[in-house]
């Protein structure tokens, strides 16, 4: 496709860094550089330990924070909030989904009011409209439509997290960056959440930008896998490339350190430690 | 003799609502030199069980057993200072987050020695001594520094390193570790695991390892208990865990891990109630 959702070209980001009292200090490169391109209807998963720069880089594609330097462009448009802020047709093609579904809704705000006010803010649909609109995506996201009125504390983790992806799909976006959308769940929570991810995906042609440092997860569902380390994306490109021939050398240590549960290798441990006690 | 010996352990919460069951009358066994790993998922009571047998949960919380032996001595019935003096020398315990475990208004060094002095009664000169010893042995290569540095100032991976020594300082028969790494980067996780694996072989302690990280428990455990809803589903050693799980909540487990995926979509477990599957078995 010739069209690409999101592409990067060689994004940079410095934060100021505090010096002393005569000299200011170095800023820090949180990003050096990032480039990427992603189609309509891809999963591009970004991996990476705490501090590497992918959480920076999820504020910027979702237009939070400023590149210091490189081009960003969201369905063709460039766009660099430092020059000239978004508009708002922009931004409600970019939604995002964080991490811990007990700290990203309002305990105050009802259901209902959680998806209705991006409609509220950003369109000029009549009350009545957006009521029936929050409803028809409860029932896309499988919740039941007599949670309407209920508040974010009468719902588990994996309900939380259903209703923090039906608030994103309110605005009918292009592109959903999913910060760590699953890692606070239990297991079987999270294969719900992954399914219902990959059906919204194929109704509605949607690009996922997915934020993980789960390999498992990243391979289950990602298109694309960018590694990063550092500030750096030290590998970039197809994930059964990525998965059969890692070529950076943190990339492999992260594939070894992942543990794996399957019984060739614990037959390899058990037969490993046998020969080291003998 | 098994070192750990815990038969039909029940915990239960008042509530506003009456009591909540939040474990079932479990037992569990742990021998020494052992990797006991307990598996399973929020709300399975994995952790309660382990926090009843430290003595750690809130008065609201009512434990009852039949049995709770430790090296053939009765926890239960023993008196406090008797049990406070196993509890933290002999049992010890690491948790989730390192950081938050730590006191954040004392240094690494001063908690550490701190256990060294209430239960091996160490002089200020030789706990400190023994304080480096243990952080290089944990991995903490400088030591003597560190002893004076804050918890705030150490990664993630130093302050459960830390409290790894803090929990190996008298020597344990058991060490018990609730989701050690849950909170950790991978290659930092797997750094925790061999110490952790490393110091029990190297001091032939029981280790039980609480998690929900399937992968952890391949990687580590030598025998398994899973829980779900605050029962046992199934005890099981690892290799017949992952070849021929017995109970339905355990297939489905492992059928909803990623990498086991065979088609586009996971298999869900939702809705299925498993305790009653588990009592028509």
């Amino acid at each position: 496709m010739s069209n690409p959702v999101l592409e990067a070209r060689n994004i940079v980001r410095d934060y100021p860094a505090s010096g002393n009292m005569f000299s200011r200090g170095e800023p820090v490169r949180a990003l050096k550089g990032i480039s990427f391109t992603l189609d309509r209807g891809r999963t591009l998963a970004i991996v990476g330990e705490s501090g590497c720069g992918k959480s920076t880089l999820a504020r910027i594609l979702t237009m939070i924070d400023r590149q210091t330097e490189g081009e960003l462009y969201i369905d063709g448009q460039p766009i660099d909030i430092a020059k000239a802020p978004a508009t708002k047709a922009q931004r409600r093609m970019v939604q995002m989904v964080f991490q811990n579904p007990y700290g990203s809704l309002n305990p105050r705000q009802k259901i209902g009011d959680v998806l209705g006010e991006p409609l509220k803010i950003n369109t000029r649909l009549s009350a009545a409209e957006r009521r029936d609109r929050a409803y028809a995506m409860l029932e896309k996201v499988g919740m039941d439509p007599r949670h309407y009125n209920r508040y974010p504390h009468m719902f588990s983790g994996g309900q939380r997290q259903r209703i923090a992806v039906a608030r994103a799909l309110m605005l009918n976006p292009e592109l959903l960056v999913l910060d760590e959308p699953v890692s606070a769940l239990d297991l079987s929570v999270q294969a719900q959440i992954l399914n219902l991810l990959a059906d919204l995906q194929d109704e509605f042609n949607l690009t996922y930008v997915f934020i993980s440092h789960d390999l498992s997860v990243v391979r289950y569902i990602a298109d694309e896998v960018m590694v990063m380390y550092f500030g750096e994306a030290v590998e970039y490109g197809a994930r059964e490339e990525v998965f059969a021939d890692p070529k950076h050398s943190y990339t492999r240590t992260l594939f070894a350190a992942t543990p794996r549960a399957d019984v060739e290798s614990i037959r390899t441990r058990l037969a490993a430690r046998e020969t080291a006690t003998v | 003799m098994p070192l750990l010996e815990i038969e039909n352990l029940s915990v239960s919460f008042d509530t506003a609502a009456g009591p909540f069951i939040a474990l079932d009358k479990v037992s569990y066994r742990c021998d020494s030199g052992e990797v006991l790993a307990i598996v399973g998922e929020s709300g399975s009571g994995k952790s309660v069980a382990m926090l009843a047998l430290m003595g750690l949960l809130p008065s609201s919380a009512t434990v009852t057993a039949d049995r709770m032996e430790f090296e053939g001595r009765d926890l239960l019935r023993m008196p406090d200072a008797e049990r406070r003096r196993i509890i933290g020398k002999d049992i010890t315990m690491i948790f989730q987050e390192p950081i938050d475990s730590l006191n954040p208004c004392f240094t690494i060094g001063f908690q550490i020695e701190e256990v060294l002095r209430t239960h091996l009664g160490l002089k200020p000169a030789d706990s400190r001594k023994r304080a480096i010893e243990l952080l290089a042995s944990v991995g903490i290569k400088d030591g003597a520094k560190r002893l004076s540095s804050f918890p705030h100032q150490l990664s993630g991976g130093q302050c459960q390193r830390a409290m790894i020594a803090m929990a190996t300082a008298c020597r344990p028969k058991l060490l018990i570790a609730d989701e050690p790494t849950t909170a950790l980067d991978v290659t930092i996780q797997k750094q925790i695991l061999d110490l952790l694996t490393a110091l029990q072989q190297d001091y032939g302690m029981g280790l039980i390892l609480i998690t929900h990280d399937m992968g952890v428990v391949a990687e580590t455990a030598d025998r398994v208990v899973v829980q779900y809803q605050g029962h046992k589903m199934e005890e099981a050693d690892i290799l017949s865990l992952f070849e021929k799980p017995k109970s339905a909540y355990t297939r489905a487990l492992l059928s909803a891990l990623p990498e086991n995926a065979t088609g586009d979509r996971l298999p869900t477990i939702a809705g299925v109630d498993f305790l009653s599957e588990g009592a028509k078995a």
